[in-house]
């Protein structure tokens, strides 16, 4: 199952505008903040180059940037996200793969797309809300705010997977 | 020369990890000087075209309950004209009303608004063509809101209360004890009002209000109501939680304050730091 670009540029697009316009708006008393772009870094093709892989988290971050007024908060977390993409799928043992394929779940499984999601999500949410706190102030609370939002952020990915991959 | 070329190779992809935080952090820390990063905001023309019009969806949406602010807003502008012009009618001299008045307001809407960050703006659909400028004071019919800090030709970012970079100097109603108010980032509906000294009698449901120290704001713009008092040990002053007035989550439009006077004050002020 191999994409164009085109398709990607419109999941960049469709990505952006869900965060800026519902997801941001869907607050549990202003202390979850799920951020669901992450979805673009995890569903590039698995061929990708890390250069490529990297130049595309830069961009994607930047972009949620100008639209929360938060130059270089999200792009540091997405940064982060696609530089340790690779180690991710290297490590699953995943022998004779497609290697324009997508490593969604219906590709490689529910329980393997869950891990990778988890561990991709959580390394996200914590840099960035480390990052926007800009200490360990209040360690506990955003450890706490960083678990709950990953929990939600997993949940929407997953379910984003079933509506993209329909068959 | 071709070991280095072989090295670069090799960890190319670590290298431009490296180079991009390093700007991502060079970023962040530079934003700390909120005013210098002008590319970068919301008001910029793509991400403000976007939201507006997103934001004239949502607001059909909300017509009704912003109908209801505007209407109480009205009724309550009607019945302090009624008690103005009998006031007026009871004076023997005849109105020699300056129409010059030092503040005036430019009314504005919210088109994009956020209270669950650390560092929260709000973009408005006014800029420079509407004689929106920077250091603009921001109020809402319930209180205060925030400062403009960048303006485009047609939109303007502002910093919102709820921003832990920015505090406003507030004071008690009661009494005049003056200190900074500023928001510690967890709850959208509460502040702290700090350095007011201990001797000073703080009771539940007192008045703050703007003390008129600064250009932003005139005196005596609600802020919030007192919540509850805490004596720090240690600590020479007492903090005053104090629930805020504007519902900064249902925000939809402001005033900007238009002071005539600022530029000749912030003068005559500045002469005396510069001695």
């Amino acid at each position: 199952m191999n994409k164009k670009p085109a398709w990607y540029i419109l999941l960049f697009v469709v990505v952006v505008l869900l965060q800026v316009l519902f997801v941001n708006n869907l607050q549990v008393s202003g202390f979850i903040n799920p951020y669901f772009y992450v979805l673009f870094i995890m569903l590039l093709p698995v061929s990708v180059s890390r250069t490529v892989l990297l130049l595309l988290g830069f961009v994607l971050g930047i972009t949620i940037d100008i639209f929360s007024s938060t130059p270089g908060i999200h792009a540091s977390a997405t940064v982060l996200v696609a530089f340790i993409r690779p180690f991710m799928i290297d490590t699953s043992n995943l022998e004779d793969q497609d290697k324009g394929m997508i490593p969604s779940l219906q590709n490689f499984g529910f329980r393997w797309f869950l891990k990778y999601a988890a561990v991709l999500i959580l390394v996200h949410h914590f840099f960035l809300f480390f990052v926007e706190m800009f200490s360990f102030n209040g360690f506990l609370y955003t450890f706490l705010r960083s678990i709950l939002s990953s929990v939600f952020t997993l949940i929407l990915i997953v379910i984003s997977q079933f509506i993209i991959f329909r068959k | 020369m071709r070991n280095l070329l072989n090295f670069l190779y090799r960890y190319h992809a670590f290298i431009l990890f490296l180079l991009l935080e390093f700007l991502c952090f060079t970023f962040i820390v530079r934003y700390s000087n909120f005013q210098r990063v002008r590319v970068l905001n919301s008001s910029n023309r793509v991400s403000g075209w976007i939201y507006k019009n997103y934001q004239s969806v949502e607001e059909f949406f909300a017509l009704r309950r912003i109908n209801d602010q505007l209407a109480a807003d009205n009724a309550n502008l009607r019945s302090s004209l009624l008690s103005l012009r009998e006031t007026c009618d009871t004076l023997l001299f005849p109105a020699s009303r300056d129409s010059n008045s030092l503040y005036s307001l430019i009314p504005a809407k919210v088109i994009h608004n956020s209270v669950n960050k650390q560092y929260n703006y709000i973009t408005l659909n006014k800029g420079s063509n509407h004689g929106i400028k920077p250091d603009m004071g921001i109020v809402s019919p319930e209180g205060i809101v925030g400062v403009v800090i960048n303006v485009s030709k047609n939109y303007a970012t502002a910093l919102s209360v709820l921003n832990s970079r920015w505090s406003v100097n507030a004071k008690l109603a009661k009494t005049n004890h003056f200190g900074p108010l500023y928001w510690e980032g967890v709850n959208p509906y509460v502040a702290v009002l700090n350095e007011i000294p201990y001797h000073v009698e703080v009771e539940p449901n007192d008045e703050v209000i703007t003390s008129g120290f600064s250009t932003l704001f005139p005196e005596g713009i609600l802020i919030g109501k007192v919540l509850r008092v805490e004596h720090e040990k240690g600590n020479n002053f007492q903090k005053i939680w104090v629930q805020l007035s504007t519902d900064f989550k249902g925000l939809s439009y402001v005033y900007l304050i238009d002071n005539k006077g600022k530029y000749e004050r912030d003068d005559i002020e500045n002469m005396i730091s510069d001695e």
